[in-house]
């Protein structure tokens, strides 16, 4: 009997291969034994004027084969000379402006391409650019958000107040129920600068064949339908040329999933121009200085609320820093404004936001996407009322909450889909209860008090998301029986270690009936699922799941059909287990999957087993064509997902940490986290992605920052000086309770995962570490340093 | 030569091209340094090879000194422990002579790094390195310890008071070669102790402080804080002013990390906890 997989705490699938060190990433890759390796020259200025690039030294080096800068680029291709595509465009981005592929007369951070070089070896490739000379002229960098305010300066001569938009959503007269509302505070609020580190950074091969007149291209890529309709349209090739392969990925977290990049770009171009392989893999300074950063915000909050705290009116501005280019437009403050709402009901609500442009690395979605600066507004929002009125900070969440009964519940706003944020289903009063009971809420002032007698400081934060997730506009499932009864799934959508090997081989066999182990999932291969759209925004599970569910089962019905033909049985009276076709109660009466497979296909060489055993059955009709009007050869099920809108998993999170008295180090007790993504596909995965979510939340709230200075220099571009935490700086243990509420809007009832454990990080560790010190955290991340100076100023200007 | 070979595998890690020499004896590395005025040392590589392989070093010639015989000794006798070039920082802190001769050394090397760092770093290298961020620079300094280095002229000392002249800057000659170190023994009524700040497990530490306490003379070392590996005297002092006194002698900076205000804290706090973890250990071993 094949048990039901789903929901199981199946063993990940590719763990074996990724811990023997058998993952294939893109620099495993061997495109062939002629294979050229490409460097990139990049500005040591955050805002210069480019007047001119000498590479007269570079062009005779031995093994040097290309040098190219922006006067190249429209000989080799004509739209190589365009800046690079505005992924998302929004009516409110009046302003945006996208980074050519190598330097057009300007650089605006530290870091941008200025010549691509490609030579035998990336040595050779990097001696080349050291000798490259270039005449800059220096112009005044904006760095900072209050920088770019003060527009003293600005990034583009041509953009005034270096503002990119301006966008304004309400619901409700806020000001107005403010002006009326018995209390009103106001906050100002301010979220740094992290970025996503993947381990693996950027890279990308490509290989021309030229029998075949086709290009093919590896990227370490969050989306290879996306990269490869660029690379498609920027070579000037038909998109039927273009295969693009995502091997094993070390890692997105979202800087990934922006597109194409200049070297995903000019590596297939200079393989097709040079008609050999090239390889470019960024090293970790690139990354830091070149890929993409998020979260740095300023935000303003204005809150009235009854004397129970009750909110009635809420209105928040704030300021985005989106760095020097705005290639993925507008969506992460779109989400800061729309998901800061949580799982609460402001009462009136406006938001307005200024998206900014500075001389520093570009910034798109980094796991979170916007959500964890939104999280954080919302709960120290809340977190000051309950101070103010003298309230249990979980109580004036409570009565705040939607209620179970509210669902669907439309919060009167446009989310990053462009469709309505409306939440679909939750509980949060009961996730409130659980997490109450993980972290001993309500035992928690006891405890402090037992701690303070020995002169030790602990402190309690909470905080609560809603996360959408599971954005369209679709994704797709192409499923194959083969002959063996070994099931081969497709989806386009990428993989970058999140298990998809698995829970989507756990989708597949349950439909299907046929053991994990038969089930081979393939995924961000253009070659096997041309139309995809990509991994983020905590899709995967519910796009390319549900897809797989659809797609499986078409493939069922069909097998079902045949096997009931064969069997002479009704499809009724049929049940597949263990990859075999039985009649109910008559087990005798069976035939294998691979058996169908063999019947699908009228074309039958007795090639095998299989094939001589399908001779014993007889389908189809005789009187008809071999293959059927309606009908296919092969046994395969194909489908798409595509929903209204998205899903909102939700979740709460609470920690007790200790600071040092003397030294202000922050230590972390307890960390406990509620979550709720509808169904569990694989309870383990879910865990495991709530760990590193929380591993890379202690990360943002605690250690990590962009220390820019003000010339536009990042000063910590190295693992040495960019803090991230080691396991050693993570909470031992993780306390996890799960609710599952299931979402009305995929077959399967399940929501995202991918994202939820980063959300609300700076929000709790604020909130426990105010709770300690007894004054308001309002700026993360917190370092022992700043931690110390709060205290002195705190104890010279007493709040 | 271009190192590392030309294998695509190898690409991320792409030093500029040098010259690289293995020499099978003493005198021949000296003459390796002595013929190019661009030439390093290659011990353990911890801190060299991230230097060339994101090109912020670009020496002419490596002379790799990991051939050489009898370098990698690590020696405790009744009068201090001597340290050779090629041991690894390891295999000294799992050393229990080391331990019983001069704990501070073990203590200290406890926080150096990370096992993987420690496993290929060695003591030596890290001493004349003179980061003043690191642990064994000061470690020498406090314990009034030398190192032994040979040159084109012969073998001489260089008491550790001589040896730091500046921000990671040794007083050893381009064309010297650090053979060992050499670390006091611990007095038989003498207490140490060690404490470190770091932001992670493992990283330079904001502000580390080791103290030394032999009868009556208090001593305490500092890393992070100065320029350089810097000892202050807290012989006859309160507990209370400890820290104030030694910050009177030090000049906490102001860096990424941590401001200077709360390095001056670090200071008063470690030294403190230091001082009195060192007296209650020489107190220990007073005690019948």
């Amino acid at each position: 009997m094949t048990t039901k997989l789903f929901g199981t705490r199946v063993q990940r699938v590719e763990d074996q291969r990724f811990l023997r060190g058998q993952g294939r990433y893109v620099d495993d890759i061997d495109a062939g034994p002629h294979t050229l390796h490409a460097a990139v020259l990049r500005s040591p200025h955050a805002h210069a004027k480019v007047l001119e690039v000498h590479v007269d030294d570079v062009l005779d080096l031995e093994g040097v084969h290309a040098v190219w800068t922006y006067e190249d680029l429209a000989d080799l291709s004509a739209p190589m000379a365009d800046p690079l595509p505005l992924l998302i465009p929004h009516p409110t981005l009046t302003h945006a402006r996208t980074q050519y592929a190598l330097a057009n007369g300007e650089v605006n951070y530290v870091g941008e391409a200025i010549a691509f070089v490609v030579a035998d070896d990336r040595y050779v490739a990097e001696d080349a650019v050291g000798r490259i000379r270039v005449d800059y002229e220096v112009l005044p960098p904006v760095v900072g958000i209050e920088a770019a305010r003060s527009a003293t300066a600005l990034v583009h001569e041509d953009v005034p107040g270096n503002v990119g938009a301006r966008m304004e959503q309400s619901n409700g007269d806020a000001p107005a129920a403010i002006a009326g509302a018995p209390h009103v505070l106001t906050l100002d609020l301010t979220v740094e600068r992290s970025a996503c580190q993947p381990m693996e950074g950027r890279g990308t091969v490509a290989r021309w064949d030229r029998d075949i007149d086709r290009l093919t291209v590896w990227s370490s890529t969050q989306t290879s339908t996306g990269v490869r309709a660029a690379i498609a349209v920027k070579l000037g090739l038909d998109l039927g040329q273009v295969d693009v392969v995502t091997p094993d990925v070390g890692g997105g977290f979202g800087v990934k999933i922006n597109h194409p990049w200049p070297e995903e770009l000019l590596v297939p171009l200079a393989a097709r121009l040079l008609g050999r392989p090239v390889k470019f893999v960024e090293d970790r300074r690139e990354h830091f200085i070149s890929s993409a950063h998020e979260r740095g915000q300023v935000h303003h909050v204005e809150v009235g609320f009854d004397d129970d705290g009750r909110l009635l009116g809420l209105d928040v501005e704030f300021w985005h820093d989106h760095g020097a280019y705005t290639p993925y437009g507008l969506i992460v403050p779109i989400i800061t404004s729309t998901q800061l709402l949580g799982p609460y009901k402001p009462g009136a609500y406006r938001v307005r936001f200024e998206s900014l442009f500075t001389n520093t690395v570009m910034v798109t979605p980094y796991r979170g996407a916007g959500r964890p600066q939104g999280c954080f507004v919302m709960e120290r929002t809340m977190d000051a009322i309950a101070a103010y009125l003298g309230k249990d900070r979980a109580d004036v969440r409570a009565l705040n909450f939607i209620q179970p009964d509210e669902f669907p519940y439309d919060q009167g706003l446009i989310f990053q889909d462009g469709r309505a944020l409306e939440y679909d289903s939750g509980d949060y009063p009961a996730s409130l209860e659980k997490l109450k009971a993980l972290v001993g809420w309500e035992e928690f002032p006891a405890f402090k008090a037992e701690m303070a007698a020995q002169g030790r400081q602990v402190g309690i934060g909470l905080a609560c998301y809603v996360e959408g997730t599971g954005v369209g506009p679709y994704e797709g499932a192409h499923v194959h029986i083969e002959t063996t009864g070994k099931v081969k799934v497709a989806t386009g959508l990428t993989t970058q270690g999140q298990g998809h090997a698995t829970v989507f081989a756990q989708i597949a066999a349950d439909v299907l009936g046929v053991p994990l182990a038969d089930v081979q999932v393939v995924t961000g291969d253009t070659r096997r699922m041309p139309y995809a759209v990509g991994t983020f925004a905590s899709r995967a599970a519910v796009m390319s799941g549900s897809a797989i569910h659809l797609a499986a089962t078409r493939a069922r019905e069909k097998v079902l059909r045949i096997a009931a033909d064969a069997l002479e049985a009704s499809e009724d009276d049929l049940e597949i287990t263990d990859g075999v076709v039985s009649v109910k109660g008559a087990p005798a009466s069976s035939i294998a999957l691979g058996t169908i497979a063999v019947l699908s296909n009228p074309l039958r060489y007795a090639f095998d087993e299989q094939s001589k055993m399908a001779t014993q059955f007889s389908v189809g009709d005789p009187g008809k064509p071999p293959v059927a009007e309606d009908d296919e050869p092969g046994l395969e099920g194909k489908d798409f997902y595509s929903p209204e809108r998205a899903t909102f998993a939700s979740g709460m999170h609470a920690v007790i940490v200790e600071t040092d008295p003397l030294t202000a180090e922050i230590k972390i007790l307890k960390y406990a986290v509620v979550h709720d993504c509808g169904h569990l596909i694989n309870p383990m995965i879910v865990e495991g992605q709530i760990h590193g979510g929380v591993a890379q939340g202690v990360g943002g709230a605690l250690y990590e920052r962009m220390a820019y200075d003000e010339s536009g220099q990042l000063l910590n571009a190295s693992f040495m000086d960019f803090l991230m935490p080691y396991v050693t700086e993570v909470p031992t243990s993780i306390d996890i309770d799960h609710l599952e509420t299931p979402s009305p809007l995929n077959p399967l009832g399940i929501k995202g995962a991918g994202e939820a454990g980063v959300i609300p990080s700076a929000a709790v560790f604020a909130a426990a570490i105010s709770d300690a010190e007894g004054f308001s955290i309002t700026s993360m991340p917190i370092s022992p340093s700043e931690l110390f100076a709060l205290r002195r100023l705190h104890q010279e200007e007493p709040s | 030569m271009k190192a590392g070979g030309r294998s695509g595998r190898l690409a991320v890690v792409k030093p500029a091209p040098f010259e690289y020499v293995r020499p099978a004896s003493l005198d021949d590395a000296v003459a390796g340094l002595a013929g190019d005025p661009g030439a390093k040392v290659l011990a353990g590589g911890q801190s060299l090879v991230p230097l060339l392989s994101m090109r912020l070093a670009s020496p002419s010639r490596l002379v790799d000194i990991n051939g050489l015989p009898d370098l990698d000794g690590i020696e405790a006798g009744p009068d201090g422990v001597r340290i050779g070039a090629l041991a690894r920082h390891a295999d000294v802190l799992a050393s229990g002579d080391v331990r019983r001769v001069q704990p501070l050394v073990s203590l200290a090397l406890a926080n150096v790094a990370h096992a993987t760092i420690r496993n290929r770093g060695t003591t030596v290298g890290s001493i004349v390195h003179a980061d003043a961020a690191a642990e064994m620079p000061m470690v020498l300094r406090l314990l009034g310890g030398s190192v032994d280095v040979a040159g084109p002229g012969g073998r001489r000392t260089i008491a550790a008071d001589d040896l730091y002249v500046g921000p990671m800057e040794s007083s050893l000659h381009h064309d010297e070669i650090a053979v060992s170190a050499w670390f006091p023994a611990l007095g038989e009524r003498a207490g140490v102790a060690f404490e470190e700040v770091a932001r992670r497990h493992g990283d330079y530490a904001l502000c580390g402080v080791a103290a030394l306490v032999d009868g009556d003379s208090v001593r305490a070392g500092y890393l992070s804080v100065c320029d350089v590996p810097t000892v202050v005297d807290l012989t006859d002092l309160a507990e209370a002013d400890l820290g104030e006194t030694a910050l009177a002698r030090l000049d906490p900076g102001d860096d990424i990390h941590a401001s200077a205000d709360y390095r001056a804290q670090l200071v008063r706090v470690l030294t403190a906890r230091v001082v009195a973890a060192a007296r209650e250990m020489a107190r220990m071993k007073a005690a019948p």
